[in-house]
């Protein structure tokens, strides 16, 4: 098996969540985007880990996991707070910091 | 008395703050307060005169130590009064003349609401007259110049509501200030070449410092010459002295004839030592003593305000004791002679000018007058004997003193080269035009046919001249009186010149390149030349009033021989262009550097500000696109 194709997966799924963020207004679907892009990487770490014979990069994809579970807390968190106050998840409603 | 010489500028000081800081209450007692405070001054003054007159001719410089003023690294300057016999002569005169002057104001100034300020003014001009001449150091001297010059300009726009009053009196300031740039030079000069600027310290070390520092000589000459080229209303700084006249006739009197104006004089006589090593400034000061007495002379003769009349020839006589005082020490006394006689037969004709002008309805216009001797006795004779005494005319004042001077520029520089016989011309041409303009003025006033009229169905002004009050004349008969013997008295056995000896120096006469009675004739001849033409002018004929358009040299002596025109164009036009200029310049580079600076800082700014658009996912493409960049370039240095 060629690691190479994990590598294209990850690239893939990274590009997939990338776009996911840039594109949908969704709050809850820009999350998933995170979310991709976050697992692309751990695609990614382990399969160089496996190409380097080095364990390092599993452990890391583990920590990433972590901090991903607390992060879905945290901006799932917000995403309902905010909903509760604007009565939308729309990414483009939540401006005021413009300008 | 000496040493309570200090009171004689405490006294008037004191008077001055009371007048000025009591207000309307001291309204009903504040001139007298003035007159006390002038004449106690006054007695001071002869208390200190006899007690210097008891001591032995060598002992007659008397420094008094006040306290010590400043002390700063290598400048030590102590506050001291020196008493001396140049010093007291001009004590002597400011207290006396400016006391009259004082009571004069009294009566002059009576329907003026603010005499107490006048008053407050005129002591305060009389302490700082005599700090300025009892000063032991050129410091102190500088806080009397600053002081009588402040006095003046404060006088002269006594009457500020009046724009052009209040012009003439800043004109006066301006361009004192002016001169004060050359006095400012000339004490840092004097610092440097003798490192202290008391006169015990400087005026004898003048001998033994000039052989090396003749440049620094002539400088230190040059730049006190701007100074009372200023303060003296001198060649080229002589254009405030006509528009000075705005002030009360009685500032006139004291001020720009008998006493500040003369401070020039005063001020290249005590530093005689300072010009004797220097002999090139020296010369100067006669050249400019001998322009001013000419050109003073010249706009006189055409002159139909009175006042402006003799301001001119304040001005001309003035330039006699500049042209005394630059021949060196042979003629610093007749400088000083000169000036003490002129104080008196010239305030007294201010001081008749102004009580003219009482009984015309404060007209000053010549051409208005005519045959005022009938209606004003005393004004008339009085008048009459400074006219005598400033022709020169034996025995009066002006006589002994103007001979004097006369004599010693034709006997300038030993009697040899071109000095004597330009300097003597000069001179002796300049008391023919005196004669001329002075006895114009005396005709126009007191003789011929009236040009006024007390009719009301006149077509001539309608005037109702009358004497004076008592208050008035008393002064104008004593100073008249000086005028006519105080030349005489001092001249008796040299008695003046010996007086004055320990400062300015035993100097013994040189001869005349004409004869002495040679040139008192002529000197006479051409006086009684310059009265009887002006007799014929304007006495016996016929005095138009409205002024005839006259030749090329009477418009130009009219109009001050285009003075102001000159300073106009020479001076205050390219300055205000470069001031202009500047501004501009300013405004656009300087500014318009910082301005468009900043404007395109906030344009950047502005432009920058469309970025955040407020939509999370415009961030996050460019953090995007930040790290792809980002990964860009590290691949490419990588590689």
């Amino acid at each position: 098996m060629d690691y190479a194709n994990y590598l294209y997966l990850a690239v893939i799924l990274f590009t997939i969540g990338g776009a996911t963020v840039l594109l949908r207004r969704n709050a809850i679907i820009v999350f998933m985007g995170i979310e991709l892009m976050l697992n692309a990487a751990n695609l990614a770490f382990v399969t160089f880990s496996r190409i380097h014979g080095d364990l390092t990069g599993q452990v890391v994809a583990f920590f990433v996991m972590t901090v991903a579970a607390a992060e879905v807390v945290v901006g799932l968190a917000i995403i309902v707070s905010i909903y509760r106050s604007r009565r939308s998840v729309s990414v483009d409603d939540i401006n005021l910091l413009k300008n | 008395m000496i040493n309570a010489s200090w009171l004689l500028i405490a006294i008037p000081l004191v008077s001055s703050a009371i007048l000025l800081l009591a207000g309307k209450r001291s309204n009903s007692w504040g001139h007298w307060l003035g007159v006390l405070a002038s004449t106690a001054s006054f007695v001071v003054g002869v208390g200190a005169l006899f007690e210097l007159l008891g001591k032995d001719a060598s002992e007659r410089v008397v420094d008094v130590h006040l306290f010590d003023w400043i002390n700063a690294g290598s400048l030590h300057v102590g506050a001291g009064l020196r008493i001396d016999p140049l010093s007291l002569t001009f004590v002597m005169l400011v207290t006396f003349v400016g006391t009259l002057i004082h009571v004069y104001s009294v009566a002059y100034m009576e329907h003026d609401t603010d005499r107490r300020r006048f008053f407050a003014y005129l002591n305060l001009f009389v302490a700082s007259m005599l700090i300025l001449v009892l000063a032991n150091s050129y410091l102190l001297l500088f806080v009397g110049w600053e002081g009588v010059g402040l006095a003046s300009y404060l006088l002269i726009g006594f009457w500020n509501h009046n724009p052009n009053y209040a012009t003439a009196a800043k004109k006066a300031f301006v361009m004192n200030r002016v001169a004060d740039v050359g006095m400012i030079v000339a004490l840092g000069s004097i610092f440097a070449t003798f490192g202290s600027l008391e006169f015990a310290q400087v005026l004898p070390n003048a001998e033994g410092l000039a052989a090396g520092n003749q440049g620094m000589m002539n400088l230190i000459g040059i730049m006190l010459l701007v100074a009372a080229c200023g303060k003296s209303a001198q060649f080229p700084l002589q254009a405030w002295l006509g528009d000075a006249m705005a002030g009360p006739t009685p500032v006139s009197a004291l001020i720009h004839a008998a006493t500040m104006v003369t401070a020039g004089v005063y001020l290249i006589v005590r530093s005689g030592a300072i010009f004797t090593q220097a002999p090139n400034a020296l010369l100067v000061v006669a050249i400019i003593g001998a322009i001013t007495l000419l050109f003073g002379a010249i706009v006189g003769c055409a002159k139909d305000d009175i006042k402006k009349t003799l301001a001119a020839s304040t001005m001309s006589q003035i330039g006699y004791m500049m042209l005394a005082a630059g021949l060196g020490p042979i003629g610093y006394a007749f400088a000083i002679f000169h000036l003490l006689t002129h104080g008196f037969f010239k305030a007294g004709m201010f001081l008749g000018a102004g009580s003219v002008m009482h009984g015309m309805s404060d007209d000053v216009n010549m051409r208005n007058f005519g045959a005022l001797s009938k209606f004003m006795k005393v004004t008339w004779i009085t008048f009459g004997l400074g006219w005598l005494a400033i022709l020169g005319v034996p025995p009066f004042s002006g006589f002994w003193s103007k001979d004097k001077i006369i004599e010693s520029a034709f006997a300038t520089n030993h009697g040899e080269g071109w000095q004597p016989w330009v300097f003597g011309l000069v001179a002796l041409i300049g008391a023919g035009i005196t004669a001329f303009y002075m006895s114009r003025l005396f005709f126009m006033t007191f003789h011929g046919k009236a040009r006024w009229s007390s009719e009301e169905s006149s077509e001539l002004v309608h005037r109702h001249p009358h004497e004076s009050p008592a208050l008035m004349t008393w002064p104008m008969i004593i100073l008249a009186v000086g005028s006519a013997f105080l030349g005489l008295v001092l001249s008796l056995g040299d008695r003046f010149v010996t007086w004055l000896e320990p400062v300015t120096g035993h100097v013994d006469e040189h001869e005349p390149v004409i004869a002495v009675p040679v040139l008192m004739t002529v000197t006479l001849v051409l006086v009684v030349l310059g009265v009887f033409l002006a007799w014929r002018q304007y006495g016996a004929a016929t005095v138009p009033t409205t002024p005839p358009q006259g030749s090329v040299l009477t418009r130009a002596a009219r109009a001050d021989l285009y003075q102001d025109s000159v300073n106009e164009a020479v001076f205050m036009r390219p300055g205000q262009y470069a001031t202009r200029t500047l501004v501009f310049g300013d405004k656009k580079l300087v500014d318009g550097a910082f301005t468009g600076l900043a404007a395109l800082i906030g344009t950047i700014g502005i432009g920058l500000k469309k970025l955040h658009n407020g939509y999370i996912r415009t961030y996050a493409a460019m953090m995007l696109a930040g790290l792809i960049i980002v990964l860009i370039v590290a691949y490419v240095i990588w590689n």
